[in-house]
Order: structure tokens, then C-alpha cells, then sequence
């Protein structure tokens, strides 16, 4: 009979080995998924996780990793200081949206103007719309305690009925025909998120990312707030006893996850993406949720799991043309890759034992 | 002479690193109470634990009744006769004492009849209980009798106690004794672990002393003195703590009318406390636990705000300060709960060393933090108050309980303060390392610093503090010199008007 028995202290293997033990369960159940459906499982796992590097077509889908990883990244950065602290932001989703909004209505605003200060502004106004938005669930919880977890999630869909509305309304293109969805940024030299490298996908949403995991790095290690947070997390008395004020930390995180997740939805808007339209979020706030756990809530970590997330993103996608695996198959794979993460994380904390069934 | 109750053969447990027990034997016999005499680490719990099913043994036997005793798990344990009533109480605050029993029970009879069997087992053995009452609002010597009473419904023919007195005030230790001789009378055997030498001698038919995991002798308490046993415990002679001489200077922390609501449900509330400590003063605040002791020391670590002029500093007004501030000028705690308070479990010594440190020891600058500096910080705690741990990179969780409050106490001691406030400076902690502690605050306070010791152990108040008083449902008794005070009077100062308290409900 097996039987979980607790570790006395986490183990440090499996912390790094649970994220690679759950991407190999994730393959074989997922190519069980796709052998159901009827699809060769090995073509469809090579499809998904070797073609779009390796593929003849590689050079196409190679730099859509680093489009694809970035906003994930981004935004799972700011999420995991949160998790780090106790602090449950779901509604990532939702500043991210409200971070593209403010940011293209800035770029929209300055409309035909063209000028190097555009697009800064553009990006502060998407950090301060992802942060404000961030800030109504950490006041409220501050002010009445509420919970962060409902108030922000609920505000996620708030923000694609504010998104809609944008989208037929204020930010409508007045030269669209009538047709939904605002001007294409990307025709919009001062206001366009343009890649800095042609051909390498790498835009300042990229770069953005990576001053993100190394100024995430260097606070959790090194700064003060970041020992709070770590500390907050794990031992909220100590953090207390300390001089932790709570509420600070509730407001700097929340905060924080906002604005970069903001942040990463101006990047989105004014380059890939181009313009706010209805259907402008694929869901990138919430698969960043998963991408902060994969990555262990651990700045390179995440980093090296946004890029993973986005394979399967990309890869999903040519699966889907290629052989014809219906999309709800694909978000399921990648949904089980958390469900398998959590899963074996049991692992850390626990061992399995053979033991004999005693007899009563 | 009958044959043994429990007879212990050879006993041998090693975890990796350490031999927890070596080769230890020894016999209890019906109705004796027998005493289990060890420093943190000499390999006491370990020990228990075999004997109640909670470890197994590499090597050794044991009989129980005659009978090879080999239990796999509690419940053997328990089926077999063996009950244990253990340090920290398992009880649910929100549930009455009933539902707590029968909470622990295989086949819990319906709660009317329990309750019956409950007030029966009270009456008998002299431990009055309300089965009714729920178990937040019981005192902690109530709340053990709930442990005992439960443990007693399992009619045990060997019950071991671990620590139980610790909670306890004089009059209750009274009550508990004569519960155990009424036990002892009817043949039970109980093995008894205690630190405190005084009641060992008062209790005990016989005493076994393990150090480093060995047995190093068996005895009988009655005929050897406190110091000789502690001699044998820490294998080496023991100094008691010195207190010089010491000046007076100004007064250095001022409370006035304090009042703080307690931010727990089951917590206690500060009402109106006055009290003020000279520099170079040890000032005593004893009482039984959950008379506003934390609340008292969160009010003064910051992590409680109250008026600003109701806690003064050097007569500046502070009380609506934060921690930070507060260490700022001086004013530093160590609070009672080590793991999850003091301490962060699962950090390392050195990041537990910032948790406090990071201002007074220059480890933080512009918010930048310097660990190397914070481990040496750690690594001077380490040798200075002699922690046993391989090194300041260990988690917290991963020292033993005396070692764990040696680091914390340090740590503050270490930081220069102006006033220090201790909350339990010794609980859980051996002797040799008690006697470490204090010495500790008092040679800080030959050093001028203010020191408020709160603490439930009173020989360690009659030892070090200078002037005491009682906390009693959030308030403060008078204050006296201890030096006219003996320990019935000190009980009755905090234990009198506790018995009030039962008499209002």
C-alpha cells in the first residue's frame, strides 16, 4: 500500500523537479487526450513542443515566442510578489484590459501628432490604468476587508464590458467603415510598439519583461520589501512583530501586479495586437496565474515558464491548422499542466512509503 | 516488589545526524510516579514518544504488564493502558469540554451520557469541571484538566505527563499533585517529565536522568538536593545567576493607563495598566497565561497601537509607534510563541537574525540588505549564547525549542536595548540554559537597560526581578518588591483573584 508521509524539511530537489515532472505527465496525458480524439498522440506532442522551434517553419514562429512570453511573463511577475505575500490577485485579466485601454487612449488622444513623447506617455498611462484598476480590490480589502480574490476576479469582467464599450464606442475607428475596433496603432509610427530587432519579435513589452524578472530578482533577494513580502508569506505573525504594516504590503502588491500587468497590455495593444477590439484579451491574465506557479513564484523561474507557456500557445495554435485538434483540446492541455503541477507538488512536502497493510 | 508496569529494555533511536536514544533502560512501577529528568536534546521525547506509539525503536524492547509492548501506533498505545497528556493542549476553543472529550475518543458514547462519565471521573479525583463550559473561556489549569480527565476515561495503568505544571499557578500545581497521588493510590504509574527540580523532589518516588541520549542515573528525588540534579542533567556544575549590585537610574519605560482591546476573540483585553521600570531595573509581571500577557506584549513591541501618552519612552510619548520605530529607540521584544512570532520557521537563522536586526545592526541600508553582515550578526548570537546548530544557514524550525529561544532572546539582548521585554524567557528551555538567559537579562540590566520579564515560572521572577506584580484578566495587581514577597503571596496575587473571576461566571 503507498502512504504519504510528511518530510521534515521541503524538498529542495523537488521544488525544481515537481515543474518537469508535470510537463512529462502533461505530454502523456495529453497524448492520451489526442489519441481519443483520433490524432497520432507523438505527431501532435511534437507539433505542439518541437515544430515551432525545430520545424522547417521554425523561422516564423520562433520570434512569436518571445511576443507570446512576454506579456505572460510580465505579468506572472507581478502576480507571484503577491502570491509570495498571501496576497490572491486573480484579476490580472482584467488590468491587464484596462492597461491597453488607457494606454491606447492616450496614443489615440495624440492622434496625428507625431513626437518622441508619445509613446512614454503611453506607456505610464497603461501602468496607472493597470495599477488604478489593481487598487479598487487592495482598498477595498485595506478599507472593508474584503476579499481580493472575488473583488478582483469580478472586476475582470467588468473591464471586458468597459473594453466593448470602448471598442463600438469612444475608441471606435471614425475612419472604420463602421466596423468595431479602433485606429491600428501600428500605423501610428509614434504611438507603434514597433520590434527594435526586425524579425526577432523582441519589442519593448520584452524588454520590459526582462527588467522585470531582474528587478523582481534583486527585491526578493536583496531588498527589504522583498523579505517583507517573503516574510508576510510565511509567517504573517513574524511580519507583524517585525514592523510589517500589512495594509502597506496589500496596497505595494496589489499595486505593483497591476501596473505591470497594465503595462503589459499597452505593450500588447500598440504592437502585436494594434488595436483595442472586442475580443482584444486571449486570456493572458489568467494563464499567467499558471505560468507563476510552473515557475515556482521564482522571477527565473517564471521567466523560463512564460517562454514554455508560450510554445504550447504557438504550438497549440498550429496543431489546431495542422491537424485539426479542436481548441478547447489545447486549453485543456494546457490547463492540466497546473492541475499536474499541483499535483505533484505534493511531493515537496511529502514522501511516498511502500507500507504492508497491517492486520487488525 | 511487584514487576514493573513498563519495563524498558535497551532502547536505541538514531536519526540521521544524531542518536536521539542510546541504549536507555529502565523499569516504572505500579504507583510510583516516576520522573523523566533531561535537558532539551538529552532524548526525553523521543523516549516518550516510543513508549506511546508515536516513533519506533532501531533496538530494544519494552514489556508493558508483563507483556512484550511493541505499539505501532497511538491507538495501540492507548488499547494497551498507556495515556499521555502532552505540553501544548489539543483543544478547540470554540467547542464545551464534552465535545473536546469526545473529540478524542474511537467510539464516543452519546454526549449526555459523556458528560455524566466526565462529571463522575471529576468528582472522583478532585479535578472540578464543568463538561458544559466551552474551553476558551477555561483557564489553562482548566484546560488541563480536560487532557487529564480525558486521558483518565481511558482508565490508564500508565499515564505520562509531559511538562504539565508549566501553565499552572501554585494553588493549581497543589490540586494537580493531589489528583496524581489519588491516581498513584489505585496503582496507576505515571511518568512525569518536568524541569522544574523542586516539584521532581515534592512528586517523584524515583527519577531517571538522561543526557545526550543516555541514562546517567536513576534516583530517588526525595533524597538528593535540586542542584545536585541539575548537576546530573547538564553533567557539569551549575552556576545560579549573580545579580551585582546595581544603580538605579531614571525611569526608562513609563505605562499609564494602558487599555488595549485584544484583537482575538479568546484573547484578553487591557484594562487600565499603570506601571513604570528604572533603568537598571528588572521589573516581574507574572500571572497564569491568558491574563493579557501578549496582548501586553504586543502593546509594547507595536505590533498593538494605543494612545501615543499611554507608553513612554524616556518620558516621550510613543505608544501610537510601530515596531520599527520603536527598536529605533530602543525599545525591544521578544515575544513568548518562538516558532510563527519570534521566529519564521521555515527561514534561516541568519534571515531570523534580520527579521529584528536589520535597523539597530546596520544590516539594511536604503533598503538594500547585507547578508553577509546579517550572518555574522546571526553567527555572534550563535556563540555568544552558545545555540547548538550547525550554522546560521539551518531554518528555524530545525532547532530544538531551548535552542530556538537561546537565538531569539539573543538576538534582541545582542541589539543594546534600552528597554528589553521578554514574554516567557525560559519556557520549554533546560536548566543549564535558563540559568544562561538569565544571567543574560541581568547582566543587561547591570548594564543599565530596563528589563520586564513576563513570565509564568515563579522562582524565575523571585530570582531575577527586582519588583512584581501580577496581570489578572488584563489587569495589573499592585506592585511590590520581590523581596518582601514569598511565593504563597506571590500565588495568591495572581491566582486569588483568578478564583474570583470562576466565582462572577
Amino acid at each position: 500500500m503507498l502512504r504519504l508521509e510528511k518530510r521534515p524539511q521541503p524538498s529542495r530537489a523537488w521544488v525544481w523537479l515537481a515543474p518537469v515532472v508535470a510537463v512529462i505527465a502533461t505530454m502523456i496525458a495529453g497524448g492520451a487526450l489526442f489519441a481519443l480524439l483520433g490524432k497520432d498522440p507523438l505527431v501532435a506532442i511534437r507539433t505542439i513542443f518541437w515544430d515551432p522551434l525545430f520545424s522547417e517553419f521554425a523561422f516564423f514562429y520562433r520570434p512569436q515566442l518571445l511576443v507570446k512570453g512576454a506579456p505572460l511573463i510580465l505579468i506572472a511577475i507581478g502576480l507571484s510578489l503577491g502570491f509570495r505575500a498571501g496576497i490572491w490577485n486573480i484579476g490580472a485579466e482584467g488590468q491587464y484590459i484596462v492597461g491597453a485601454l488607457t494606454g491606447a487612449g492616450v496614443g489615440l488622444a495624440f492622434y496625428p501628432l507625431e513626437g518622441w513623447f508619445v509613446f512614454p506617455l503611453m506607456v505610464m498611462a497603461g501602468a496607472l490604468g493597470g495599477w488604478a484598476w489593481a487598487m479598487i480590490p487592495a482598498v477595498l480589502k485595506v478599507k472593508f476587508g474584503t476579499n481580493e480574490i472575488l473583488v478582483s476576479l469580478m472586476l475582470v469582467y467588468v473591464a471586458e464590458q468597459l473594453l466593448a464599450s470602448m471598442a463600438l464606442g469612444l475608441m471606435k475607428n471614425p475612419e472604420g467603415f463602421g466596423f468595431p475596433g479602433s485606429r491600428n496603432l501600428q500605423q501610428y509610427p509614434s504611438a507603434h510598439n514597433a520590434e527594435l530587432i526586425a524579425g526577432s519579435g523582441m519589442h519593448w513589452g520584452v524588454v520590459a519583461a526582462l527588467i522585470a524578472v531582474i528587478f523582481s530578482y534583486v527585491m526578493l533577494t536583496r531588498h527589504i520589501l522583498g523579505f517583507h513580502i517573503r516574510l508576510t508569506g510565511e509567517a504573517p505573525r513574524a511580519a507583524r512583530f517585525a514592523g510589517v504594516n500589512p495594509a502597506r504590503l496589500v496596497l505595494i502588491c496589489l499595486g505593483l501586479a497591476g501596473a505591470l500587468a497594465g503595462l503589459a497590455g499597452m505593450f500588447e495593444v500598440s504592437g502585436p495586437a494594434g488595436r483595442v477590439s472586442i475580443d482584444f484579451n486571449v486570456g493572458y491574465g489568467f494563464t499567467a496565474i499558471i505560468v507563476a506557479f510552473l515557475g515556482r513564484l521564482h522571477p527565473l523561474g517564471i521567466a523560463l515558464a512564460g517562454l514554455l507557456m508560450a510554445l504550447t500557445y504557438i504550438g497549440g495554435e498550429i496543431a489546431q491548422s495542422r491537424l485539426g485538434l479542436p481548441a478547447a483540446a489545447i486549453q485543456m492541455f494546457q490547463g492540466m499542466l497546473l492541475f499536474f503541477l499541483l499535483a505533484v507538488d505534493v511531493m515537496t512536502n511529502y514522501r511516498l512509503r511502500l507500507t504492508r497493510q497491517e492486520v487488525a | 516488589m511487584t514487576a514493573p508496569v513498563l519495563s524498558i529494555n535497551g532502547l536505541t533511536k538514531a536519526y540521521p545526524g544524531v542518536v536521539a536514544n542510546a541504549d536507555v533502560s529502565f523499569d516504572v512501577q505500579q504507583g510510583e510516579v516516576h520522573a523523566l529528568l533531561g535537558e532539551n536534546g538529552a532524548g526525553k521525547s523521543t523516549l516518550v514518544k516510543m513508549i506511546y506509539g508515536l516513533v519506533k525503536p532501531d533496538h530494544g524492547t519494552m514489556t508493558f504488564q508483563g507483556k512484550p509492548y511493541a505499539p505501532a501506533e497511538p491507538r495501540a498505545a492507548r488499547a494497551a493502558g498507556v495515556a499521555m497528556v502532552f505540553q501544548h493542549f489539543s483543544l478547540f476553543d470554540a467547542l464545551n469540554v464534552a465535545e473536546n472529550v469526545a473529540l478524542g475518543m474511537e467510539n464516543p458514547p452519546r454526549l449526555a451520557d459523556l458528560a455524566g462519565r466526565i462529571r463522575e471521573v471529576s468528582e472522583t479525583y478532585g479535578l472540578p469541571l464543568d463538561p458544559f463550559r466551552i474551553v476558551g473561556d477555561l483557564s489553562a489549569g482548566e484546560r488541563q484538566r480536560v487532557e487529564i480527565i480525558r486521558c483518565l476515561l481511558q482508565d490508564p495503568r500508565l499515564l505520562i505527563m509531559d511538562e504539565p505544571t508549566s501553565v499552572l499557578t501554585p494553588q493549581e500545581v497543589e490540586i494537580l499533585f493531589q489528583t496524581l497521588r489519588k491516581l498513584t493510590a489505585e496503582g496507576v504509574a505515571i511518568l512525569y517529565i518536568s524541569h522544574k527540580l523542586e516539584e521532581i523532589r515534592v512528586l517523584c518516588d524515583t527519577a531517571t536522568i538522561l543526557r545526550l541520549g543516555k541514562k546517567v542515573a536513576t534516583c530517588t528525588p526525595a533524597d538528593t538536593t535540586a542542584r545536585q540534579l541539575a548537576e546530573m542533567m547538564v553533567g557539569t556544575v551549575l552556576h545560579t545567576p549573580e545579580r551585582s549590585g546595581r544603580a538605579l537610574g531614571d525611569v526608562a519605560l513609563e505605562l499609564t493607563e494602558l487599555s488595549v482591546r485584544s484583537p482575538s476573540a479568546f484573547g484578553c483585553s487591557l484594562k487600565g495598566i499603570s506601571l513604570n521600570v528604572r533603568q537598571g531595573e528588572v521589573l516581574g509581571l507574572g500571572g497564569v497565561a491568558g491574563n493579557g500577557q501578549d496582548e501586553l506584549l504586543g502593546a509594547l513591541s507595536g505590533e498593538l497601537r494605543a494612545a501615543p501618552e499611554m507608553v513612554r519612552m524616556h518620558g516621550k510619548p510613543v505608544g501610537a509607534l510601530g515596531p520599527m520605530e520603536r527598536r529605533r529607540i530602543g525599545l525591544l521584544c521578544a515575544p513568548e510563541e518562538r516558532l510563527g512570532h519570534a521566529a519564521a520557521p521555515d527561514m534561516s537563522l541568519t534571515e531570523n537574525a534580520m527579521l529584528t536586526g536589520s535597523l539597530r545592526e546596520g544590516l539594511e541600508r536604503r533598503g538594500f540588505l547585507d547578508w553577509a553582515r546579517a550572518k555574522d550578526f546571526a553567527e555572534a548570537i550563535i556563540a555568544r549564547f552558545d545555540v547548538r546548530t550547525p550554522g546560521p544557514g539551518n531554518a528555524a524550525r530545525s532547532l530544538s525549542g531551548g535552542n530556538l529561544q537561546k537565538f531569539v532572546i539573543g538576538r534582541e539582548v545582542m541589539q543594546r536595548p534600552e528597554v528589553l521585554v521578554v514574554n516567557q524567557p525560559t519556557w520549554g528551555v533546560d536548566a543549564s540554559a535558563a540559568a544562561a538567559i538569565r544571567q543574560a537579562l541581568l547582566d543587561l540590566a547591570a548594564g543599565g537597560t530596563a528589563v520586564v520579564v513576563i513570565s509564568q515560572d515563579l522562582d524565575e521572577l523571585m530570582e531575577i526581578a527586582d519588583r512584581f506584580g501580577a496581570l489578572n484578566e488584563g489587569r495589573l495587581s499592585r506592585i511590590r518588591p520581590t523581596s518582601e514577597l514569598n511565593i504563597e503571596e506571590i500565588g495568591l496575587m495572581m491566582g486569588g483573584a483568578h478564583d474570583m473571576e470562576v466565582a462572577h461566571v
